[in-house]
């Protein structure tokens, strides 16, 4: 607290100093409204100073001057006597400020007497001013020029109302309090714009209105005050001086242009086998070392400056929220670049807050989960390798799962079948993505719209990362990692097409060698290259792809035709550097790795700043331009990537409905399993792709089963013959509805390939629909519904113990599609349906002749002979069949189409290969069928 | 008699121009734009950028956007073989270098020989160009500076 009272001293000292020139200057202009607001801010500054360091004497003054001055703001004509009040009770604080700094406390005394005059006068003050607001303005005795500003302001005010709104907005929009103490680090030209032209307190230099000497801004590393002073205050000494930041910025860039220079010298020298100019160059070489270091720690603060505000918060928070919080802040004199400092103030404000509202529990939730009734929240800081790490930690109730999960489904951002893929780390960490709050109520203090998205976008401005790991019921930590500074930073140079490029250390987590015969190959899966690192499928993306898209830069680069993925394909080596942004992994294929290098950072020409890809460039040592990759640039490029591949999925999934009849293409996946034979699935039946580790595989009741996602999973073989491998990681294909899951063991996944699927000899072989051509390769194309019962023969009978079908279900499937109906038969059998199948409408329409009864129909819509929709219209009308619920089935689920269904009398409309929404479908008709059994 | 009274408002206002030539054509770029002129040597490309943009480059420790000038008048690409010069400019605090096939002589020329571009010259060119002066023998076209500067839209349509 002792730095925080002599900066206080300092900066209110010179405050006041300003207050007292401006308060003389005012008297005699008192229409100049820029005075009056500067005069105001800093009393006010001053006042939300004291309250925050406990120092009631001085606040309770400042308060009540104030108050006086805000009258006057708010149209009041100031009088002399209220001047020289105000300009007294200003004395009175450099009183009790001179004592505070002699003996550390606010001396003892009652200022009650300069308090009530203050009063007495702003309440004469509102009188004049009630009663001149309602009288002409051109009234005003001591203005008769009544100043337009002033007018304008009367205007809004209406009479008899004191306009604490008006105050309040004026506390909002001025520099208050909270922005008090953190604010030594803003730099002139980043002082908030409601500042009149803050310049460095030199009165005697400053122009008259702009004479605006704001304490808040142009506060160099270490406030100070100059003795040189002609006015006298708080005489607060240190063996410090004043610098403009400007100047320290100017030095910063002359010292990197310094290093930049060294590095062009050492390079040229090192080339020289012995050169006279070694020895020199190795001093200059320390000295520009020692030079940087230097101005480096001109520019450091300690982290605490954006601390500051924090306690004062917490206490706000607490009383409002009515939660017991204790705010530990751990390295606080952590340094940092200041820059870095001031990028970093806002979003570690908010994840405090965060922390405190939504992270900790309510006292009565804490003292029920058997917790302490305060809650912690501990700020931390301390200095790992180049970067600076910053964590937030609660012992709150930790991070709700399963709210960000409903919410995430609910905005669209990942699907619930994605969301099973991924861990609770995954899901917690969709926090940071864009419009996701999980704030239930929004409160005063936070859930207004800026939600982590922003915090983790500002933190990636300046090159920093956020991470999170939350444990329910223990809390959650927050961790920022960011350069100590921007100016300089540490970069790995690669080569990629020929060409250099830097990639910031900050973000690459390793490098991994990758060739077609090592233990790291990159593999294809439908043209994304995934890289096997760790058990894990890691997508990697090119650079050269990615830097190449322009064909004009192709044609530059004529003859270096092959990208690094495909030479990774071949033998030759290649890297992939692995970077992490945000809460994404990926690999950067690049050719060649060199070294790492501190780099400059000089930003792109305005002309190239649209190229997300780049941040910026530098000059390397041999003096040639280097770009900086952005790694934030390279994720969106990733992201893209992986959205359009979902999409064109999706747009095959809906293809493939069509392919039977049509001719189609489909995305199949190509696989090998038992021979060298070319194997197929539509890809859309596939669940997912999984690789198993054979250890884990166990044997039970006669055959191979695996632990998957909690439950146990039958795996089956092609063939009965087959086994799995012997050790290492088994590839299986994943088919799975809602309730269970089979996997399908493959020897090596192909492929996943877009072609027509023409079944053209069918086959007498068991589990396998027929060949087909694909891709001008013979394949085999399996028969999944011959699978489904292998696996679920005996799982069915234990799964009816615990959820018995009351009674079995009849139902009529009409598809003109061999392959849909062995497909989708097993899946509604396995559901507890006793299943008919027709291969046409006729057909179905001879088993109503017949007398069969079904409880409900699933019929295709494309079909030869009569269409699905010709056959509900012939349906609808039937006694027999006519209450039967009847559900389309079909490729096409365009609005319209559904709702030429609905009339035909289709009760729902359900895609192809949604297998789970048709049961789901199905069990919504079952009430009424039952209903339509009992009469 | 307007090219009288014209030659009459020329008296003392004339100013000067840097010629270069690209191309066998001659062009003007008001001496006052002109920072230096270098010869270009170790271009770094810049992927994803717009083709005219020749790429970045190390002039006495700044960093110099190169500008193709050939590209950005839709000009063939060199086949003399002669080493390329690169005019300097500072454009908003921004270094950019033109690079032109080489640099002519300083030329003082009034209103007395300008004229608008003609009608039928091609847009590429004529987005660039302010005007055209009529000198012996051959034809000058003024290059204006912002105008050449301005490519940021036309790279994003590319992209």
């Amino acid at each position: 607290m002792d730095d925080l009272l002599s900066e206080f001293l300092t900066e209110t000292a010179e405050s006041l100093d300003v207050v007292d020139v401006e308060l003389v200057k005012f008297e005699q202009e008192p229409t100049n409204s820029g005075i009056l607001d500067n005069i105001f801010r800093l009393v006010h500054t001053i006042k939300g100073t004291c309250g925050f360091l406990g120092l009631p004497r001085l606040e309770a003054l400042a308060h009540s001057a104030e108050t006086l001055m805000g009258k006057y703001r708010d149209g009041a004509t100031p009088t002399s006597e209220g001047v020289s009040l105000i300009l007294d009770t200003i004395d009175r604080l450099k009183e009790i400020l001179e004592q505070l700094e002699q003996e550390g406390s606010e001396p003892e005394g009652a200022d009650s007497d300069l308090i009530e005059k203050l009063d007495a006068t702003s309440a004469e003050a509102m009188k004049i001013m009630n009663g001149e607001s309602d009288e002409a303005p051109a009234e005003a005795p001591v203005a008769p020029a009544a100043a337009p500003v002033l007018q304008e302001q009367k205007l809004e005010v209406k009479p008899g109302e004191v306009s604490l709104e008006d105050l309040e907005a004026a506390f909002q929009s001025a520099p208050g309090p909270d922005d008090f103490g953190a604010e030594p680090a803003s730099s002139i030209d980043e002082a908030p714009a409601a500042v009149v032209e803050p310049e460095p307190p030199v009165p005697a230099e400053a122009p008259p209105v702009a004479k605006a000497p704001a304490a808040p801004a142009a506060k160099p590393a270490t406030a100070q005050k100059d003795d040189a002073k002609p006015k006298e205050g708080g005489a607060v000494k240190a063996q410090t001086i004043r610098v403009n930041v400007e100047t320290l910025e100017q030095l910063m860039t002359m010292v990197s242009e310094l290093v930049l220079t060294r590095n062009q010298l050492l390079e040229m020298v090192r080339r020289l086998d012995d050169s006279e100019f070694k020895v020199p160059l190795q001093r200059l070489s320390n000295v520009t070392a020692e030079l940087q270091e230097g101005v480096m720690k001109t520019r450091m603060q300690p982290i605490g400056n954006a601390w500051q505000k924090l306690p004062r918060i917490i206490r706000d928070l607490s009383k409002e929220l009515d939660k017991k919080i204790n705010l530990e802040m751990i390295g606080a004199e952590t340094e940092l670049d200041r820059q870095v400092l001031e990028q970093i103030k806002d979003p570690l404000t908010h994840m405090v807050r965060n922390s405190a509202d939504h992270g900790l529990e309510t006292t009565e939730g804490r003292i029920a989960a058997g917790k302490s009734e305060e809650g912690n929240v501990t700020l931390s800081a301390y200095h790992e390798g180049g970067h600076i790490i910053i964590k937030i930690a609660d012992d709150g109730q930790g991070l709700p799962t399963e709210k960000i999960k409903a919410k995430v489904i609910a905005n669209g951002i990942a699907t619930e079948a994605e969301l099973e893929e991924m861990s609770e780390n995954q899901i917690h960490k969709l926090i940071f993505h864009a419009g996701l709050s999980t704030a239930e109520k929004v409160t005063n203090v936070s859930g207004r719209g800026v939600g982590m998205d922003v915090v983790r976008t500002n933190i990636e401005l300046i090159g920093g990362t956020v991470d999170l790991v939350s444990v329910a019921g223990e809390g959650s930590t927050f961790m920022i990692k960011i350069p100590l500074t921007l100016a300089i930073v540490s970069a790995l140079i690669v080569e990629s097409s020929g060409q250099k490029f830097a990639i910031p250390q900050l973000a690459v987590l390793e490098l991994v060698k990758s060739n077609a015969n090592a233990e790291h190959r990159i593999e294809m899966i439908n043209d994304s290259p995934v890289l096997r690192l760790r058990n894990k499928l890691l997508p990697v993306i090119s650079m050269s792809k990615l830097l190449g898209n322009d064909p004009i830069a192709k044609i530059l680069e004529e003859g270096d035709d092959g990208t690094a993925a495909e030479a990774a394909a071949g033998d030759q080596n290649v890297f992939v550097v692995v970077v992490q942004v945000g809460g994404q992994t990926f690999g950067i294929v690049v050719d060649a790795v060199f070294h790492t290098e501190e780099i400059v950072v000089k930003p792109m020409s305005t002309m190239l700043r649209e190229i997300t890809m780049f941040s910026g460039n530098t000059i390397l040592g041999d003096g040639s331009v280097i770009l900086i990759v952005d790694p934030n640039g390279i994720a969106q490029a990733v992201a893209k990537d992986h959205g359009g591949g979902q999409e064109s999925t999706h747009v095959d999934a809906a293809e493939a409905g069509d392919l039977i009849g049509n001719d189609e293409k489909t995305a199949l996946l190509v696989f090998k399993s038992g021979s060298d034979d070319l194997k197929a699935v539509p890809l859309s039946l596939v669940t997912r792709l999984e690789e198993v580790d054979v250890a884990d595989i166990e044997r039970s009741n006669n055959r191979d089963l695996v632990q998957y996602r909690g439950k146990l999973m039958p795996l089956i073989y092609i063939d009965d013959n087959l086994t799995h491998k012997d050790e290492g990681l088994q590839p299986i294909l994943v088919f799975a509805d809602e309730t269970h899951s089979m996997g399908l063991v493959v020897d090596e996944i192909v492929d996943i390939v877009e072609d027509r699927l023409t079944i053209e000899i069918s086959s007498e072989k068991n589990g396998i629909v027929g060949s087909a051509v694909i891709k001008g390769k013979a394949t085999e194309v399996i028969d999944v519904g011959y699978y489904l019962p292998k696996a679920f023969d005996d799982w069915l009978e234990k799964r009816d113990i615990p959820n018995p079908v009351q009674r079995e279900l009849k139902l009529l499937l009409v598809d003109d599609s061999a392959f849909f109906r062995n497909l989708l038969s097993p899946l509604l059998a396995s559901a507890g349906y006793r299943v008919t199948m027709v291969e046409s409408a006729t057909e179905a329409l001879r088993l109503k002749d017949k007398g069969e009864h079904f409880d409900v129909i699933v019929s295709d819509i494309e079909m030869p002979e009569m269409d699905g929709i010709t056959f509900a219209g012939v349906l609808k009308g039937d006694s027999q069949w006519g209450a039967t619920p009847i559900i389309a089935l079909s490729s096409h689920t365009n609005p319209e189409v559904i709702a030429r269904g609905r009339a035909a009398g289709f009760r729902d409309y359900v895609a192809k290969f949604d297998r789970e929404g048709l049961i789901e479908s199905i069990r919504e008709c079952k009430p009424v069928s039952e209903n339509e059994a009992a009469a | 008699m307007t090219e009288v009274s014209d030659e009459n408002n020329e008296i003392g206002a004339t100013s000067e121009f840097v010629t270069v030539h690209i191309d066998g054509q001659l062009f003007g770029l008001p001496i006052e734009q002109v920072e230096d002129v270098f010869m270009p040597d170790a271009i770094t490309e810049v992927p994803l950028s717009n083709p005219e943009v020749a790429g970045v480059l190390n002039l006495r420790g700044r960093i110099v956007t190169a500008i193709d000038m050939r590209k950005r008048l839709g000009l063939p690409p060199r086949t003399d073989g002669g080493s390329p010069m690169a005019v300097g400019i500072e454009h908003q605090q921004e270094s950019y270098g033109l690079i032109i096939d080489r640099v002519g002589e300083v030329l003082r020329l009034g209103r007395r020989t300008f004229e608008k571009n003609p009608a039928n010259l091609d847009v590429r060119w004529s987005s660039i160009s302010a005007g055209v002066h009529r000198l012996d023998g051959k034809l000058l076209v003024l290059l204006d500076v912002e105008r050449i500067l301005d490519i940021t839209g036309e790279k994003l349509n590319a992209a």
